[in-house]
Protein backbone atom coordinates (compact mmCIF):
# COMPACT_ATOMS: atom_id res chain seq x y z
CA UNK A 1 0.00 0.00 0.00
CA UNK A 2 3.22 2.22 0.67
CA UNK A 3 3.32 2.57 -2.98
CA UNK A 4 0.32 4.34 -3.68
CA UNK A 5 0.61 7.64 -5.10
CA UNK A 6 -0.95 10.78 -3.30
CA UNK A 7 -3.57 12.07 -3.44
CA UNK A 8 -5.91 9.19 -4.72
CA UNK A 9 -8.46 11.23 -7.52
CA UNK A 10 -11.75 9.17 -7.36
CA UNK A 11 -13.75 12.03 -8.13
CA UNK A 12 -14.26 10.76 -12.19
CA UNK A 13 -17.81 12.60 -12.41
CA UNK A 14 -16.58 15.78 -11.83
CA UNK A 15 -14.16 16.05 -14.26
CA UNK A 16 -11.28 13.07 -15.85
CA UNK A 17 -7.56 13.70 -16.71
CA UNK A 18 -6.54 14.12 -20.10
CA UNK A 19 -5.81 10.77 -21.46
CA UNK A 20 -1.89 11.21 -22.69
CA UNK A 21 -2.71 10.00 -26.30
CA UNK A 22 -5.01 12.85 -26.27
CA UNK A 23 -2.66 15.63 -25.32
CA UNK A 24 0.02 13.76 -27.81
CA UNK A 25 -2.63 14.61 -30.60
CA UNK A 26 -3.07 18.13 -29.86
CA UNK A 27 -0.14 19.74 -29.49
CA UNK A 28 0.34 20.09 -32.81
CA UNK A 29 -2.51 22.39 -33.05
CA UNK A 30 -1.04 25.01 -30.36
CA UNK A 31 1.89 25.51 -32.93
CA UNK A 32 2.70 24.24 -36.31
CA UNK A 33 -1.22 23.23 -37.44
CA UNK A 34 -2.12 26.57 -35.48
CA UNK A 35 -4.68 27.60 -38.35
CA UNK A 36 -8.42 29.10 -38.04
CA UNK A 37 -10.41 26.30 -39.29
CA UNK A 38 -12.38 28.84 -40.49
CA UNK A 39 -9.38 30.35 -43.20
CA UNK A 40 -11.02 28.82 -46.60
CA UNK A 41 -7.98 30.22 -48.63
CA UNK A 42 -4.37 28.88 -47.61
CA UNK A 43 -3.34 25.90 -46.02
CA UNK A 44 -3.23 26.27 -42.28
CA UNK A 45 -6.67 26.95 -42.49
CA UNK A 46 -7.24 23.77 -44.58
CA UNK A 47 -5.02 22.17 -42.27
CA UNK A 48 -7.23 22.85 -39.61
CA UNK A 49 -10.14 22.39 -41.15
CA UNK A 50 -9.32 19.00 -41.96
CA UNK A 51 -8.34 18.47 -38.44
CA UNK A 52 -11.80 19.31 -37.14
CA UNK A 53 -13.76 17.50 -39.58
CA UNK A 54 -11.65 14.08 -38.90
CA UNK A 55 -12.43 14.85 -35.15
CA UNK A 56 -16.62 14.95 -36.03
CA UNK A 57 -15.84 12.39 -37.95
CA UNK A 58 -14.53 10.20 -34.82
CA UNK A 59 -17.85 12.04 -32.59
CA UNK A 60 -19.95 10.73 -34.81
CA UNK A 61 -18.72 7.16 -34.77
CA UNK A 62 -19.07 7.04 -30.80
CA UNK A 63 -22.20 8.09 -30.77
CA UNK A 64 -23.82 5.95 -33.69
CA UNK A 65 -25.08 9.73 -35.43
CA UNK A 66 -25.52 9.37 -39.38
CA UNK A 67 -24.09 12.10 -40.54
CA UNK A 68 -20.85 14.60 -38.72
CA UNK A 69 -22.97 17.43 -40.11
CA UNK A 70 -25.24 16.63 -36.33
CA UNK A 71 -22.55 17.74 -34.51
CA UNK A 72 -22.12 21.08 -33.17
CA UNK A 73 -19.27 22.03 -31.61
CA UNK A 74 -19.80 24.11 -28.06
CA UNK A 75 -17.49 25.20 -24.90
CA UNK A 76 -19.08 22.46 -23.20
CA UNK A 77 -22.10 20.43 -22.37
CA UNK A 78 -23.45 23.52 -20.34
CA UNK A 79 -23.30 25.48 -23.16
CA UNK A 80 -24.98 22.72 -25.60
CA UNK A 81 -27.54 22.45 -22.97
CA UNK A 82 -28.34 26.12 -23.33
CA UNK A 83 -28.48 26.09 -27.18
CA UNK A 84 -30.57 23.22 -27.17
CA UNK A 85 -33.13 24.66 -24.73
CA UNK A 86 -33.18 28.23 -25.94
CA UNK A 87 -32.80 27.48 -29.44
CA UNK A 88 -35.57 24.72 -29.28
CA UNK A 89 -37.89 27.23 -27.56
CA UNK A 90 -37.44 29.67 -29.92
CA UNK A 91 -37.17 27.71 -33.02
CA UNK A 92 -40.12 25.63 -32.21
CA UNK A 93 -42.27 28.98 -30.55
CA UNK A 94 -45.13 28.75 -33.61
CA UNK A 95 -45.53 25.45 -32.68
CA UNK A 96 -46.03 25.01 -28.88
CA UNK A 97 -44.50 26.41 -25.78
CA UNK A 98 -44.17 23.86 -23.36
CA UNK A 99 -40.94 21.89 -22.37
CA UNK A 100 -41.06 18.77 -19.66
CA UNK A 101 -37.74 18.14 -17.67
CA UNK A 102 -36.94 16.71 -14.35
CA UNK A 103 -36.22 18.18 -11.02
CA UNK A 104 -32.95 15.94 -11.20
CA UNK A 105 -31.27 16.99 -13.76
CA UNK A 106 -27.97 19.63 -13.87
CA UNK A 107 -27.97 23.07 -12.69
CA UNK A 108 -27.36 23.58 -16.91
CA UNK A 109 -30.47 22.62 -17.52
CA UNK A 110 -32.64 23.52 -14.40
CA UNK A 111 -31.44 26.94 -14.07
CA UNK A 112 -32.18 27.28 -18.45
CA UNK A 113 -35.30 25.94 -18.01
CA UNK A 114 -35.94 28.97 -15.19
CA UNK A 115 -34.68 31.66 -17.50
CA UNK A 116 -37.31 30.28 -20.35
CA UNK A 117 -40.19 30.30 -17.58
CA UNK A 118 -39.66 34.20 -16.96
CA UNK A 119 -39.73 33.89 -21.21
CA UNK A 120 -43.41 32.71 -20.97
CA UNK A 121 -42.48 28.71 -21.89
CA UNK A 122 -43.97 26.51 -19.89
CA UNK A 123 -41.91 23.88 -18.01
CA UNK A 124 -43.18 21.05 -16.16
CA UNK A 125 -40.23 19.69 -13.70
CA UNK A 126 -41.22 15.93 -13.19
CA UNK A 127 -40.41 14.42 -9.72
CA UNK A 128 -38.38 11.47 -10.16
CA UNK A 129 -39.50 8.44 -7.91
CA UNK A 130 -37.53 7.08 -4.98
CA UNK A 131 -35.28 5.28 -7.58
CA UNK A 132 -33.97 8.12 -9.41
CA UNK A 133 -35.81 7.00 -12.41
CA UNK A 134 -38.96 9.10 -13.59
CA UNK A 135 -42.72 7.76 -13.98
CA UNK A 136 -43.12 6.94 -18.02
CA UNK A 137 -46.72 7.19 -17.54
CA UNK A 138 -46.61 10.79 -15.06
CA UNK A 139 -44.44 11.89 -18.18
CA UNK A 140 -47.34 10.42 -20.64
CA UNK A 141 -50.28 12.39 -18.60
CA UNK A 142 -47.77 15.82 -18.69
CA UNK A 143 -47.53 15.89 -22.29
CA UNK A 144 -49.91 18.20 -24.09
CA UNK A 145 -50.10 19.54 -27.45
CA UNK A 146 -48.21 22.47 -26.59
CA UNK A 147 -45.49 19.82 -25.71
CA UNK A 148 -42.20 20.86 -28.25
CA UNK A 149 -39.30 19.21 -26.23
CA UNK A 150 -38.89 16.66 -23.85
CA UNK A 151 -35.39 16.53 -21.59
CA UNK A 152 -33.98 14.48 -19.27
CA UNK A 153 -30.31 13.38 -18.52
CA UNK A 154 -29.10 10.05 -19.23
CA UNK A 155 -26.84 9.28 -16.47
CA UNK A 156 -27.35 11.57 -13.32
CA UNK A 157 -24.54 12.79 -12.09
CA UNK A 158 -24.87 12.49 -8.45
CA UNK A 159 -26.46 9.17 -7.60
CA UNK A 160 -25.66 7.58 -11.55
CA UNK A 161 -29.02 6.34 -12.22
CA UNK A 162 -29.85 5.54 -16.11
CA UNK A 163 -32.97 6.74 -17.32
CA UNK A 164 -34.66 4.93 -19.84
CA UNK A 165 -34.00 6.52 -22.60
CA UNK A 166 -35.73 4.68 -25.29
CA UNK A 167 -38.89 4.46 -24.24
CA UNK A 168 -38.92 8.25 -22.85
CA UNK A 169 -38.24 8.76 -26.19
CA UNK A 170 -40.88 7.16 -27.84
CA UNK A 171 -43.26 8.90 -25.50
CA UNK A 172 -42.18 12.13 -26.49
CA UNK A 173 -42.08 11.20 -30.50
CA UNK A 174 -45.63 9.60 -29.71
CA UNK A 175 -46.94 13.38 -28.18
CA UNK A 176 -45.21 15.19 -31.17
CA UNK A 177 -42.16 16.63 -29.00
CA UNK A 178 -38.55 16.26 -29.67
CA UNK A 179 -36.23 14.93 -27.22
CA UNK A 180 -32.92 16.00 -25.72
CA UNK A 181 -30.80 14.56 -23.46
CA UNK A 182 -27.99 16.02 -21.31
CA UNK A 183 -25.81 12.80 -21.74
CA UNK A 184 -22.77 14.03 -20.08
CA UNK A 185 -21.79 11.77 -17.74
CA UNK A 186 -22.55 8.84 -20.76
CA UNK A 187 -21.28 9.48 -23.47
CA UNK A 188 -17.99 8.28 -23.94
CA UNK A 189 -18.44 5.79 -20.99
CA UNK A 190 -21.52 3.76 -22.06
CA UNK A 191 -22.78 2.91 -25.24
CA UNK A 192 -25.09 5.38 -26.62
CA UNK A 193 -26.68 5.46 -30.10
CA UNK A 194 -28.42 8.69 -30.83
CA UNK A 195 -30.55 6.25 -33.69
CA UNK A 196 -31.55 3.53 -31.77
CA UNK A 197 -32.52 5.66 -28.60
CA UNK A 198 -34.52 7.84 -30.68
CA UNK A 199 -32.61 11.21 -29.58
CA UNK A 200 -32.98 14.21 -31.43
CA UNK A 201 -30.66 16.30 -29.50
CA UNK A 202 -27.82 15.53 -27.01
CA UNK A 203 -25.00 17.64 -25.07
CA UNK A 204 -21.87 16.34 -23.64
CA UNK A 205 -18.46 16.86 -23.24
CA UNK A 206 -14.84 16.17 -23.69
CA UNK A 207 -13.66 16.42 -20.24
CA UNK A 208 -15.83 13.79 -18.73
CA UNK A 209 -14.21 11.13 -21.63
CA UNK A 210 -10.51 11.48 -20.62
CA UNK A 211 -10.49 15.19 -23.08
CA UNK A 212 -9.41 18.48 -22.59
CA UNK A 213 -11.74 20.88 -21.03
CA UNK A 214 -13.68 23.55 -22.82
CA UNK A 215 -14.65 21.61 -25.72
CA UNK A 216 -18.52 19.58 -25.41
CA UNK A 217 -20.06 19.32 -28.91
CA UNK A 218 -24.32 19.14 -28.91
CA UNK A 219 -26.01 16.65 -31.34
CA UNK A 220 -28.48 18.14 -33.48
CA UNK A 221 -30.27 15.74 -35.37
CA UNK A 222 -30.81 16.16 -39.34
CA UNK A 223 -33.44 13.46 -40.49
CA UNK A 224 -36.10 12.41 -39.73
CA UNK A 225 -36.92 14.77 -38.38
CA UNK A 226 -34.75 17.58 -39.35
CA UNK A 227 -34.01 20.11 -35.88
CA UNK A 228 -32.86 23.01 -36.25
CA UNK A 229 -32.02 25.32 -33.05
CA UNK A 230 -32.43 29.04 -32.86
CA UNK A 231 -28.29 30.57 -32.71
CA UNK A 232 -28.08 32.00 -29.02
CA UNK A 233 -24.81 33.56 -30.34
CA UNK A 234 -23.65 35.62 -33.00
CA UNK A 235 -21.32 35.75 -35.26
CA UNK A 236 -19.36 34.59 -38.26
CA UNK A 237 -22.01 31.50 -38.67
CA UNK A 238 -19.63 28.58 -37.73
CA UNK A 239 -21.54 25.34 -37.26
CA UNK A 240 -23.79 25.70 -39.74
CA UNK A 241 -24.70 29.04 -38.43
CA UNK A 242 -26.28 27.37 -34.89
CA UNK A 243 -23.41 28.44 -33.24
CA UNK A 244 -20.85 31.62 -34.15
CA UNK A 245 -17.29 31.45 -32.62
CA UNK A 246 -13.50 30.32 -33.94
CA UNK A 247 -13.55 26.50 -33.31
CA UNK A 248 -11.21 25.45 -30.27
CA UNK A 249 -8.98 23.21 -32.85
CA UNK A 250 -6.28 21.85 -30.12
CA UNK A 251 -9.81 21.03 -27.84
CA UNK A 252 -11.61 19.66 -30.74
CA UNK A 253 -8.94 17.06 -32.32
CA UNK A 254 -8.41 16.35 -28.47
CA UNK A 255 -11.97 15.32 -27.92
CA UNK A 256 -12.58 13.19 -31.04
CA UNK A 257 -9.03 11.16 -29.99
CA UNK A 258 -11.13 10.83 -26.61
CA UNK A 259 -13.95 9.66 -28.54
CA UNK A 260 -11.86 7.15 -30.67
CA UNK A 261 -10.56 5.55 -27.77
CA UNK A 262 -13.52 5.83 -25.56
CA UNK A 263 -15.07 3.89 -28.74
CA UNK A 264 -12.56 1.45 -29.06
CA UNK A 265 -12.11 0.54 -24.87
CA UNK A 266 -15.15 0.76 -23.60
CA UNK A 267 -15.54 -2.27 -22.67
CA UNK A 268 -12.74 -2.79 -21.04
CA UNK A 269 -13.08 0.70 -19.39
CA UNK A 270 -16.62 -0.43 -18.28
CA UNK A 271 -15.14 -4.27 -16.56
CA UNK A 272 -12.37 -1.74 -14.51
CA UNK A 273 -14.28 0.97 -13.30
CA UNK A 274 -17.16 -1.77 -12.63
CA UNK A 275 -14.82 -3.72 -10.55
CA UNK A 276 -13.06 -0.81 -8.68
CA UNK A 277 -16.52 0.26 -7.70
CA UNK A 278 -17.92 -2.55 -6.42
CA UNK A 279 -14.80 -3.80 -4.56
CA UNK A 280 -15.50 -0.23 -2.57
CA UNK A 281 -18.81 -0.09 -2.63
CA UNK A 282 -19.23 -3.24 -1.07
CA UNK A 283 -16.51 -2.57 1.47
CA UNK A 284 -18.02 0.38 2.60
CA UNK A 285 -21.75 -0.85 2.77
CA UNK A 286 -20.78 -3.24 5.29
CA UNK A 287 -20.30 -0.64 7.43
CA UNK A 288 -23.33 0.01 9.74
CA UNK A 289 -25.66 2.86 9.15
CA UNK A 290 -24.42 3.30 5.47
CA UNK A 291 -26.74 3.56 2.61
CA UNK A 292 -26.63 3.53 -1.17
CA UNK A 293 -28.09 5.65 -2.95
CA UNK A 294 -30.08 6.02 -6.23
CA UNK A 295 -31.30 2.13 -7.91
CA UNK A 296 -29.50 -0.47 -7.11
CA UNK A 297 -29.34 -1.53 -10.68
CA UNK A 298 -30.43 0.93 -12.98
CA UNK A 299 -27.11 2.85 -12.96
CA UNK A 300 -23.76 3.63 -14.15
CA UNK A 301 -20.68 1.47 -13.01
CA UNK A 302 -18.41 4.54 -12.63
CA UNK A 303 -19.77 5.99 -9.40
CA UNK A 304 -21.30 4.76 -6.01
CA UNK A 305 -23.11 7.39 -3.96
CA UNK A 306 -22.90 6.20 -0.37
CA UNK A 307 -24.93 8.51 3.04
CA UNK A 308 -22.86 7.15 6.11
CA UNK A 309 -25.31 8.09 8.77
CA UNK A 310 -24.88 10.36 11.81
CA UNK A 311 -21.54 11.71 10.27
CA UNK A 312 -21.92 14.52 8.35
CA UNK A 313 -20.51 14.44 4.54
CA UNK A 314 -17.75 17.56 4.41
CA UNK A 315 -16.68 17.07 8.47
CA UNK A 316 -16.10 13.56 7.11
CA UNK A 317 -14.30 14.55 3.50
CA UNK A 318 -12.08 16.70 5.39
CA UNK A 319 -10.94 13.52 7.58
CA UNK A 320 -9.09 12.29 4.21
CA UNK A 321 -9.46 14.51 1.69
CA UNK A 322 -5.55 15.24 1.63
CA UNK A 323 -5.41 12.10 0.58
CA UNK A 324 -8.78 11.16 -1.45
CA UNK A 325 -10.60 13.75 -3.81
CA UNK A 326 -14.35 12.51 -3.85
CA UNK A 327 -17.12 14.67 -3.76
CA UNK A 328 -20.33 15.37 -1.37
CA UNK A 329 -23.88 16.08 -1.46
CA UNK A 330 -23.37 17.95 2.09
CA UNK A 331 -24.40 21.58 2.62
CA UNK A 332 -21.25 22.93 3.57
CA UNK A 333 -19.59 21.80 0.16
CA UNK A 334 -21.57 24.58 -1.82
CA UNK A 335 -22.40 28.44 -0.62
CA UNK A 336 -25.98 27.86 -0.28
CA UNK A 337 -26.28 26.04 2.42
CA UNK A 338 -28.31 23.57 1.06
CA UNK A 339 -28.25 19.95 0.43
CA UNK A 340 -27.78 18.14 -2.51
CA UNK A 341 -31.20 19.02 -4.29
CA UNK A 342 -30.91 15.56 -6.22
CA UNK A 343 -30.40 13.65 -2.79
CA UNK A 344 -33.71 15.47 -1.37
CA UNK A 345 -35.53 14.79 -4.84
CA UNK A 346 -34.95 11.19 -4.05
CA UNK A 347 -36.64 11.24 -1.06
CA UNK A 348 -34.20 11.19 1.66
CA UNK A 349 -33.73 12.86 4.41
CA UNK A 350 -31.97 15.89 4.76
CA UNK A 351 -29.73 14.14 7.71
CA UNK A 352 -28.92 11.55 5.20
CA UNK A 353 -28.48 13.90 2.06
CA UNK A 354 -25.75 15.71 4.38
CA UNK A 355 -23.79 12.76 5.57
CA UNK A 356 -23.55 11.74 1.24
CA UNK A 357 -20.37 11.11 -0.11
CA UNK A 358 -19.83 10.48 -3.89
CA UNK A 359 -17.00 8.14 -5.15
CA UNK A 360 -16.68 8.23 -9.24
CA UNK A 361 -13.77 6.33 -11.35
CA UNK A 362 -12.20 6.26 -14.06
CA UNK A 363 -9.75 4.60 -16.45
CA UNK A 364 -6.49 5.69 -14.69
CA UNK A 365 -8.11 4.22 -11.42
CA UNK A 366 -5.88 1.21 -9.97
CA UNK A 367 -6.83 -1.40 -7.20
CA UNK A 368 -4.13 -0.19 -4.93
CA UNK A 369 -6.28 3.14 -4.83
CA UNK A 370 -9.18 1.39 -4.11
CA UNK A 371 -7.55 -0.25 -1.39
CA UNK A 372 -6.30 2.69 0.60
CA UNK A 373 -9.07 4.65 -0.26
CA UNK A 374 -11.43 2.25 1.48
CA UNK A 375 -8.88 2.02 4.38
CA UNK A 376 -9.08 5.80 5.11
CA UNK A 377 -12.58 6.22 4.39
CA UNK A 378 -13.54 3.56 7.06
CA UNK A 379 -10.66 4.99 9.60
CA UNK A 380 -12.43 8.49 8.53
CA UNK A 381 -16.42 7.45 9.58
CA UNK A 382 -15.33 5.43 12.57
CA UNK A 383 -13.51 8.65 14.13
CA UNK A 384 -16.17 10.88 12.76
CA UNK A 385 -18.88 8.49 14.91
CA UNK A 386 -16.86 8.73 17.62
CA UNK A 387 -17.18 12.63 17.94
CA UNK A 388 -20.89 12.61 16.71
CA UNK A 389 -23.74 13.40 19.45
CA UNK A 390 -26.02 11.66 17.33
CA UNK A 391 -24.23 8.15 16.93
CA UNK A 392 -23.98 8.25 20.71
CA UNK A 393 -27.73 8.73 20.71
CA UNK A 394 -28.36 6.07 17.70
CA UNK A 395 -26.28 3.92 20.49
CA UNK A 396 -28.38 4.81 23.13
CA UNK A 397 -30.94 3.74 21.77
CA UNK A 398 -32.44 7.35 21.21
CA UNK A 399 -34.87 7.78 17.97
CA UNK A 400 -33.48 11.02 16.67
CA UNK A 401 -36.86 12.11 15.09
CA UNK A 402 -38.50 12.19 18.51
CA UNK A 403 -35.73 15.28 19.72
CA UNK A 404 -37.12 18.69 19.68
CA UNK A 405 -34.18 20.56 17.85
CA UNK A 406 -33.37 23.61 18.44
CA UNK A 407 -33.21 24.48 15.34
CA UNK A 408 -31.12 28.25 14.24
CA UNK B 1 -12.14 25.92 0.37
CA UNK B 2 -9.14 25.87 2.69
CA UNK B 3 -9.21 25.72 5.81
CA UNK B 4 -7.07 27.96 8.75
CA UNK B 5 -4.65 25.82 10.41
CA UNK B 6 -6.41 26.44 13.59
CA UNK B 7 -9.57 24.46 12.51
CA UNK B 8 -7.18 21.78 11.02
CA UNK B 9 -5.74 21.33 14.28
CA UNK B 10 -8.75 21.21 16.04
CA UNK B 11 -10.55 18.91 13.39
CA UNK B 12 -7.36 16.59 13.66
CA UNK B 13 -6.85 17.00 17.69
CA UNK B 14 -10.51 17.92 18.79
CA UNK B 15 -9.99 19.00 22.56
CA UNK B 16 -12.30 17.45 25.15
CA UNK B 17 -14.63 15.24 23.25
CA UNK B 18 -16.40 13.08 25.13
CA UNK B 19 -19.60 13.04 27.71
CA UNK B 20 -20.01 14.12 31.03
CA UNK B 21 -23.37 12.64 33.31
CA UNK B 22 -26.24 14.38 32.30
CA UNK B 23 -28.38 13.74 34.90
CA UNK B 24 -25.84 15.14 37.71
CA UNK B 25 -26.57 18.61 39.14
CA UNK B 26 -23.57 20.26 38.54
CA UNK B 27 -23.07 19.09 34.68
CA UNK B 28 -25.41 21.80 32.08
CA UNK B 29 -25.42 20.73 28.58
CA UNK B 30 -26.76 22.15 25.64
CA UNK B 31 -27.78 20.19 22.37
CA UNK B 32 -27.85 23.06 19.76
CA UNK B 33 -28.86 22.31 15.74
CA UNK B 34 -30.37 20.02 14.10
CA UNK B 35 -29.24 16.89 11.71
CA UNK B 36 -31.53 17.80 9.09
CA UNK B 37 -29.42 21.48 8.90
CA UNK B 38 -25.89 19.46 9.03
CA UNK B 39 -24.78 20.44 12.34
CA UNK B 40 -25.45 19.13 16.03
CA UNK B 41 -23.34 20.45 18.89
CA UNK B 42 -23.22 19.04 22.31
CA UNK B 43 -21.70 20.79 24.58
CA UNK B 44 -21.47 20.10 28.51
CA UNK B 45 -19.70 21.99 31.27
CA UNK B 46 -18.98 20.52 34.79
CA UNK B 47 -19.66 23.24 37.80
CA UNK B 48 -17.32 23.19 41.15
CA UNK B 49 -20.09 23.51 43.51
CA UNK B 50 -17.97 25.47 45.89
CA UNK B 51 -16.08 28.49 43.33
CA UNK B 52 -18.76 28.22 41.20
CA UNK B 53 -15.87 27.90 38.04
CA UNK B 54 -16.36 25.54 35.53
CA UNK B 55 -13.69 22.77 36.00
CA UNK B 56 -14.21 20.48 33.02
CA UNK B 57 -16.04 20.88 29.71
CA UNK B 58 -16.34 17.82 27.16
CA UNK B 59 -17.94 18.23 23.61
CA UNK B 60 -19.46 16.50 20.27
CA UNK B 61 -20.68 17.46 17.51
CA UNK B 62 -21.86 16.28 13.60
CA UNK B 63 -21.22 18.90 10.98
CA UNK B 64 -18.04 20.22 9.12
CA UNK B 65 -14.59 20.92 10.08
CA UNK B 66 -15.33 24.51 11.07
CA UNK B 67 -18.63 23.46 13.33
CA UNK B 68 -15.83 20.62 15.41
CA UNK B 69 -13.18 23.24 15.26
CA UNK B 70 -15.54 25.88 16.68
CA UNK B 71 -17.21 23.23 19.84
CA UNK B 72 -13.71 22.14 20.47
CA UNK B 73 -12.47 25.85 21.17
CA UNK B 74 -15.37 26.27 22.94
CA UNK B 75 -14.62 23.39 25.84
CA UNK B 76 -11.01 25.14 25.71
CA UNK B 77 -12.21 28.65 26.33
CA UNK B 78 -14.90 27.10 29.13
CA UNK B 79 -12.80 25.44 31.22
CA UNK B 80 -11.48 27.67 34.05
CA UNK B 81 -13.41 30.29 33.45
CA UNK B 82 -16.68 30.98 35.94
CA UNK B 83 -20.45 30.94 34.54
CA UNK B 84 -20.34 34.73 34.37
CA UNK B 85 -17.38 34.62 32.32
CA UNK B 86 -18.40 31.77 29.96
CA UNK B 87 -21.87 33.51 29.15
CA UNK B 88 -19.48 36.44 27.68
CA UNK B 89 -17.98 34.40 25.34
CA UNK B 90 -18.91 35.63 21.83
CA UNK B 91 -19.44 33.79 18.54
CA UNK B 92 -17.40 36.82 16.78
CA UNK B 93 -13.95 35.76 18.96
CA UNK B 94 -14.78 32.40 17.57
CA UNK B 95 -14.69 33.79 14.16
CA UNK B 96 -11.46 35.70 15.28
CA UNK B 97 -9.74 33.15 17.06
CA UNK B 98 -9.97 30.14 14.12
CA UNK B 99 -10.00 32.85 11.08
CA UNK B 100 -13.57 31.57 9.46
CA UNK B 101 -14.90 32.49 6.16
CA UNK B 102 -17.97 34.18 5.93
CA UNK B 103 -19.87 31.45 5.04
CA UNK B 104 -18.68 29.41 8.46
CA UNK B 105 -19.86 32.67 10.59
CA UNK B 106 -23.08 29.91 11.29
CA UNK B 107 -20.72 27.41 13.02
CA UNK B 108 -19.42 30.33 15.78
CA UNK B 109 -22.57 30.92 16.05
CA UNK B 110 -24.07 27.71 17.06
CA UNK B 111 -20.90 26.93 19.12
CA UNK B 112 -22.30 30.29 21.24
CA UNK B 113 -25.87 28.87 20.97
CA UNK B 114 -24.52 25.60 22.69
CA UNK B 115 -22.45 27.21 25.62
CA UNK B 116 -25.25 29.67 26.48
CA UNK B 117 -27.96 26.06 26.43
CA UNK B 118 -25.30 24.55 28.82
CA UNK B 119 -24.96 27.39 31.41
CA UNK B 120 -28.85 27.80 31.30
CA UNK B 121 -29.42 24.16 31.85
CA UNK B 122 -27.10 24.07 34.45
CA UNK B 123 -28.97 27.14 35.86
CA UNK B 124 -32.25 26.11 35.71
CA UNK B 125 -31.35 22.84 37.24
CA UNK B 126 -30.01 24.54 40.15
CA UNK B 127 -32.69 26.74 40.86
CA UNK B 128 -31.89 30.01 38.53
CA UNK B 129 -33.59 31.12 35.83
CA UNK B 130 -32.67 30.53 32.43
CA UNK B 131 -30.90 33.71 30.60
CA UNK B 132 -33.01 35.08 27.46
CA UNK B 133 -30.86 34.87 24.72
CA UNK B 134 -30.68 37.97 22.22
CA UNK B 135 -31.33 37.20 18.67
CA UNK B 136 -28.27 37.25 16.94
CA UNK B 137 -28.09 38.32 13.19
CA UNK B 138 -26.71 35.62 11.64
CA UNK B 139 -24.86 36.43 7.64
Amino acid sequence: MTSVKLPIYLDNSATTPVDPRVVEAMIPYFTEKMGNAASRNHPFGWVAEEAVDYARDQITQLIGAKSSKEIIFTSGATEADNLALKGVAEMYARKGNHIITTNTEHKAVIDTCKVLQKRGIEVTFLEIKEDGLIDLEELRNAMTDKTILVSVMMVNNEIGVIQPIKEIAKIAHEGGALFMTDATQAVGKLPVNVNEMGIDLMAFTAHKMYGPKGVGALYVRRKNPRVKVTAQQDGGGHERGMRSGTLNVPGIVGFGKAAEICRLEMDKDIAHVRKLRDKLESALLEMEESYLNGHKEHRTPYLSNISFKYVEGEGLMMGFNQSIAVSSGSACTSASLEPSYVLIALGLDDELAHSSIRFSFGRFNTEEEVDYAIDAVKKAVNRMRDLSPLWEMYKDGIDLSTVEWAEH
Amino acid sequence: MAYSDKVLDHYNNPRNVGTLDKESKTVGTGLVGAPECGDVMRLQIEVDDETGMIKDAKFKTFGCGSAIASSSLATEWLKGKSVDEALAIDNMTIVEELELPPVKIHCSVLAEDAIKAAINDYRVKNGMEAIEEEEKIVH
